[in-house]
């Protein structure tokens, strides 16, 4: 394709873009857009139920670290494309899932693991980088272990812990695009569909809008972030002025 | 002619058969051969860009925030995504893949060059400059060695993303074993697809292994460090 292709393209994805027909019924972007915010808000709230109680616990009590660690290494490791495939061919099966679509629930299990990595890893991490000092301080005020966790380590670990449910969100919602090269459901279909029709302007369309809303995802959990830093800063200064 | 009901693991359709791994060895080996060119040479791409892009954005520190910022918005972007986009650019080809998974390789290894360079002790370039190291000499003589080992560390998560990304590549039919996996899974063949993902990760573990290892050789000093 040259330049002057490229020109077209563009082109064609604004009028593709905005046909009604192309948003509404079963193949829909409406439909593939609800069925791909479904599945990353449901497996990162899965990811978070399971990975975030077992981070906080084994990172006030210091265990666990390889694991932790290396929970992201291996994540990293095994292609989507490979554990969706043997998941929805395997005990999951590729039937409907309610509003989660074609092979639903393989791609939320496989979602969901993908979401616990940066959670566990991020929230471990939080929780070992809190001063010693602090901690030391808040046993020595009296405070029971369970005290110390929430009122001092999981407020000063917040911004690392938010960081990893921020990059659980990003990850989730670009792979859930792939889920639809093998089976699954969501923004990637019309991907995918583009392809196997060999219309450009159908690809760069679908593509376009998972790429606008995991640039806002980012720029949305970037300020949570941020609010989540000043929070802590304010709770480190609290802590060290009740400790002296 | 075979008999129609012949039973053996490929009419079974189990997920391990050893006639399958026999009778197409060939496919399979072409299909790990593409697979690790595909990672060779966009990480290579990645490297080859980071380190210039590094320097220039630690000599320009305005640049230095609109680097550091466009190569997160290009990790944002779903890899299915970004080799679309790519398509008006660069054609419905292998040249896609390869500059999309440069690109993800160049958002890893830029970081991991600048935190390098950051990393290394004011007071050891100081001393440098005080024996007369300047320039080029300065950066290949001190710096860069003494950034080696986060520099390392961005090349094995690049190396090892690039593995499991290359899959995707498979909707352009250069995916290496993704296309053999998707295919797989297209016909419902369960030894194609268990043994194409088999191989992926144990590829990632051994360029990951072969990474862990070259560094080693590369930065003697460092060996007491426990290395993750």
């Amino acid at each position: 394709m040259d330049a002057a292709a490229g020109d077209v393209v563009i082109g064609e994805v604004y009028h593709w873009l905005s046909d009604p027909a192309h948003w509404s019924g079963p193949d829909g972007i409406t439909v593939r857009l609800t069925e791909h915010v479904l599945l990353t808000v449901l497996s990162v709230l899965i990811a978070v139920a399971i990975g975030l109680p077992l981070a906080l616990w084994l990172g006030h009590r210091g265990s666990g670290g390889s694991v932790a660690i290396n929970v992201t290494n291996i994540g990293r490791a095994v292609p989507i494309v490979a554990l969706l495939a043997l998941l929805s061919m395997g005990v999951f099966g590729s039937a409907d899932f309610g509003p989660f679509g074609r092979a639903g629930l393989a791609t939320l299990v496989t979602l969901s693991l993908f979401a616990l990595p940066p959670i566990i890893t991020n929230t471990w991490v939080g929780m070992r980088e809190v001063d010693r000092g602090i901690i030391e301080a808040a046993r020595g005020m009296g405070m029971s272990e369970a005290q110390v966790a929430r009122r001092v380590e999981v407020p000063l670990a917040l911004p690392l812990i938010v960081s990893g449910v921020r990059l659980a969100v990003v990850q989730v919602w670009a792979t859930a695009t792939i889920a639809a090269l093998v089976a699954g459901p969501g923004l990637g279909r019309i991907i995918k569909h583009g392809y196997d029709a060999q219309r450009g302007a159908e690809v760069v369309a679908g593509a376009l809008v998972v790429a606008v809303i995991a640039l806002a995802l980012e720029r949305f959990f970037a300020l949570v972030q941020s609010w989540a830093t000043a929070r802590a800063s304010g709770q480190a200064a609290r802590s060290v002025g009740a400790a002296a | 002619m075979f008999p129609l009901a012949a039973d053996n693991c490929l009419t079974r359709n189990d997920w391990i058969c050893g006639a399958y791994y026999a009778s197409r060895a060939g496919v399979l080996r072409d299909a790990l051969v593409q697979h690790v060119a595909l990672v060779f040479v966009s990480v290579l791409l990645g490297m080859l860009l980071a380190i210039p892009l590094a320097l220039l954005a630690r000599r320009y520190p305005r640049l230095e925030g609109v680097v550091v910022g466009t190569t997160t918005a290009i990790y944002t972007i779903p890899s299915l995504a970004l080799f679309s986009l790519l398509v008006p650019l660069t054609g419905l080809g292998v040249v896609t893949v390869v500059v999309g998974l440069g690109l993800y390789s160049l958002t890893i290894l830029v970081r991991a060059c600048l935190d390098g360079l950051a990393s290394v002790p004011a007071d050891v370039v100081e001393a440098a400059r005080g024996m007369g190291y300047s320039g080029a000499r300065l950066l290949r003589s001190v710096e860069l060695p003494l950034a080696l080992p986060t520099i390392m560390g961005g090349l094995r998560v690049a190396t090892v993303s690039a593995v499991a990304l290359t899959t995707v590549g498979a909707i352009l039919d250069y995916g290496g074993l993704g296309t053999l996996l998707i295919q797989g899974k297209e016909t419902d063949f369960r030894a194609q697809v268990l043994i194409t993902s088999l191989l992926c990760v144990a590829m990632a573990v051994i360029l990951d292994l072969a990474l862990v290892a070259a560094q080693r050789l590369l930065t003697p000093w460092t060996r007491q460090q426990v290395t993750s």
